[in-house]
């Protein structure tokens, strides 16, 4: 709390109607963010180490992380551009394979031993991002390769061509090391011998950042271009926008986010199969959105976080858990057709500034008591409490 | 020199010809109107001129340089824009972010400017600039398309159908402001079936039928015209 005080003094005067509207400026939002992220990042790892959630929670922990990324990578193409791609899980195999064969080769070259991933050594860390990089690069290139064909098409077409997409990656991957004679992805057998390097803070600095970058790529003019497509693909068109390089775009971004979950996911299980990446994980990541609710990243992530703990949490009923799973689905489609949050996005900031506005839901004043909000004066938030 | 000129435009979807040889010119100031029965071909001329559709043959030039090939979003830079059929507005976005959009092509500062022009046009926009597009009546969703189309500060402004689907006074409204903005400066290529509003504003006319034109006049020419009146404006 102790940081909201200078920011109140920093408060410009909004533009808007009555002038009166204090707001927060620019690098205050982000500050405030990125302290907020920090607290949280670093109260996780204590209570990791200090054995407050033990090894599986944490586990479930970094999947959780994992599904976050891949939902609100989905968002992109789903929620903001409008399309229904339905091989999500093509461009997360496609991160993993590139991620792991890239850090296994590199980290031999290299001389980084495994327990060095594990305790975490810069030159590890190094290798690390590099290798979700360039695990993100190889799902990029795929999502390039796919979607200039696919986005010309619609609705259930362009599902159709992505799915297929989807099972070509995979079956690929199965056996490309039989029939070219390579060493590559381990075929069926799968893929081995991946450094453990996933870890809670790995994970979730990984969400934070992600979540970031498509924030801000959504709140600028790109952005603004690509949710313009969504509404009117042929008024966009007629301002202007330039639609067969802004869906690829955001079809991109999506597969690299994708790829980069993908990434994560090898450095959290440490074995890669093929039969992981199948139809059925493509469906998971697009029930999270839908559920959440398509267009808000907060929606994807909090539904991205129940649908990875329920199961686990179900597994003491675990004939019926699936049941349960479909049930919860079910109920929510025919309630909240919209998913859980519609389109909302939460912002802090903007708390914060209504906060700052005395402007609560249950005020009835319409305008803001602006006299007595003076520049300077000591307005704490707390005191409205 | 016209600003305008189409020359033997040749438009087919598939094996289906829905434009069949027209030409026509606009010069800068005018409001040229293109009426015709729904197929005639209207809305397909403009969808073409605005480089949504490419044409099977015939040139289209503005303002002196060829406009066949280039794509839509890049004919919007050059100074054309269209409005387009059934309204289009950005449902789930605000009025203000609509005219935002529509000044894509522009700078922050021109746009500043621009959008001050357009609500002077648009009164209404500016009472409604905070509400979501989706939830505007049909009028102001026709004003919202035409001042999001202004907000590129085009040299021809091409207007398919405002009057679709409008009550009669709204119908009024809207072709008292294509007027006013006509009189602004703005050259108007107006697509309409409305034949009687549209030829009371225009200064030429084109009759289209079925891919081609059938008659030319002004609009006092055409109002009066048996012909067109028989087909068009009901006896």
């Amino acid at each position: 709390m102790s940081e909201k005080r200078p920011i109140i003094s920093m408060g410009g005067r909004g533009p808007a109607s009555g002038g009166a509207r204090r707001t927060l400026p620019m690098p205050a939002r982000y500050a405030i963010n990125a302290v907020v992220v920090l607290v949280l990042l670093i109260l996780g790892e204590l209570m990791i180490d200090g054995g407050a959630i033990n090894r599986y929670q944490s586990t479930v922990l970094e999947q959780v992380g994992i599904y976050i990324i891949l939902a609100v990578s989905l968002n992109i193409a789903t929620g903001y551009l409008g399309q229904l791609p339905l091989g999500h899980a093509g461009f997360m195999s496609m991160g993993a394979y590139g991620c792991s064969i890239f850090i296994i080769r590199v980290s031999e070259a290299l001389g980084v031993g495994a327990r060095d991933f594990v305790t975490g050594t810069p030159m590890a860390l190094v290798v690390v991002v590099a290798g979700l990089i360039v695990g993100g690069l190889c799902a990029a290139v795929a999502g390039i390769i796919i979607g200039i064909p696919a986005l010309r098409l619609k609705g259930d077409y362009l599902a159709i061509i992505t799915l297929a997409f989807a099972e070509i990656i995979r079956v690929v991957m199965l056996n490309i090391d039989d029939v070219l004679g390579f060493e590559l992805t381990g075929g069926a057998a799968g893929l081995t011998g991946i450094p453990g390097f996933s870890s809670f803070l790995l994970v979730f600095g990984c969400v934070a950042v992600v979540c970031f970058l498509i924030h801000t790529m959504m709140k600028s003019r790109h952005g603004r271009a690509i949710l313009a497509i969504r509404d009117n693909e042929i008024a966009a068109e007629a301002t202007g926008v330039n639609t067969t390089y802004y869906k690829t775009l955001a079809f991109v971004v999506s597969a690299f986010f994708a790829g980069v979950a993908g990434g994560l996911y090898a450095g959290c299980v440490g074995v890669l199969q093929p039969a992981v990446f199948g139809f059925m994980k493509s469906i998971e990541i697009l029930v999270m959105v839908v559920l959440g609710g398509m267009g808000s990243m907060l929606g994807s992530a909090i539904s991205a976080t129940v649908l990875t703990i329920l199961p686990e949490a179900l597994r003491a009923f675990s004939e019926y858990r699936m049941i349960a799973y479909a049930v919860v689905l079910i109920i929510v489609m025919i309630f909240r057709p919209q998913g859980l949050l519609g389109s909302y996005d939460f912002s802090l900031s903007r708390i914060i500034e209504r906060v700052m506005n005395r402007d609560f839901p249950w005020s009835k004043k319409d305008a803001a008591p602006a006299a007595d909000v003076a520049e300077g004066k000591e307005v704490s938030a707390d005191a409205e409490r | 020199m016209a600003l305008l000129s189409v020359k033997d435009l040749h438009v087919s979807y598939g094996a289906i010809k829905a434009v069949r040889g027209i030409s026509f010119d606009i010069n800068e100031g005018e409001i040229v109107t293109l009426i015709g029965a729904n197929g005639a071909g209207k809305s397909t001329t403009l969808n073409t001129v605005a480089g949504l559709i490419k044409p099977e043959s015939g040139s289209v030039e503005f303002d002196g340089a060829s406009v066949v090939g280039v794509p839509a979003h890049k004919v919007v830079g050059r100074g054309m824009a269209l409005c387009p059929e059934g309204r289009r507005v950005f449902t789930q976005m605000t009025v203000a972010e609509n005219l935002e959009m529509g000044g894509y092509t522009r700078s922050d500062a021109e746009n500043k400017e621009t959008l001050e022009k357009v609500y002077a046009h648009f009164p209404r926009l500016k009472e409604r600039r905070g509400q979501v597009a989706g939830t505007l009546s049909g009028g102001e969703q026709q004003m919202l398309a035409m001042g999001r189309a202004l907000m590129s500060r085009p040299r021809l402004l091409m207007l398919d159908e405002p009057s679709m689907g409008l009550a009669p006074i709204l119908v009024q409204e809207i072709f008292d402001i294509v007027k006013q903005l006509n009189e602004a400066g703005t050259t108007i290529l107006l697509v309409e079936q409305n034949a009687n509003m549209a030829l009371s504003i225009a200064d030429r006319a084109y009759v289209l039928e079925i891919g081609t034109i059938k008659k030319t006049g002004t609009g006092a020419e055409l109002l009066v015209d048996d012909d067109v009146r028989k087909a068009y404006l009901g006896g």
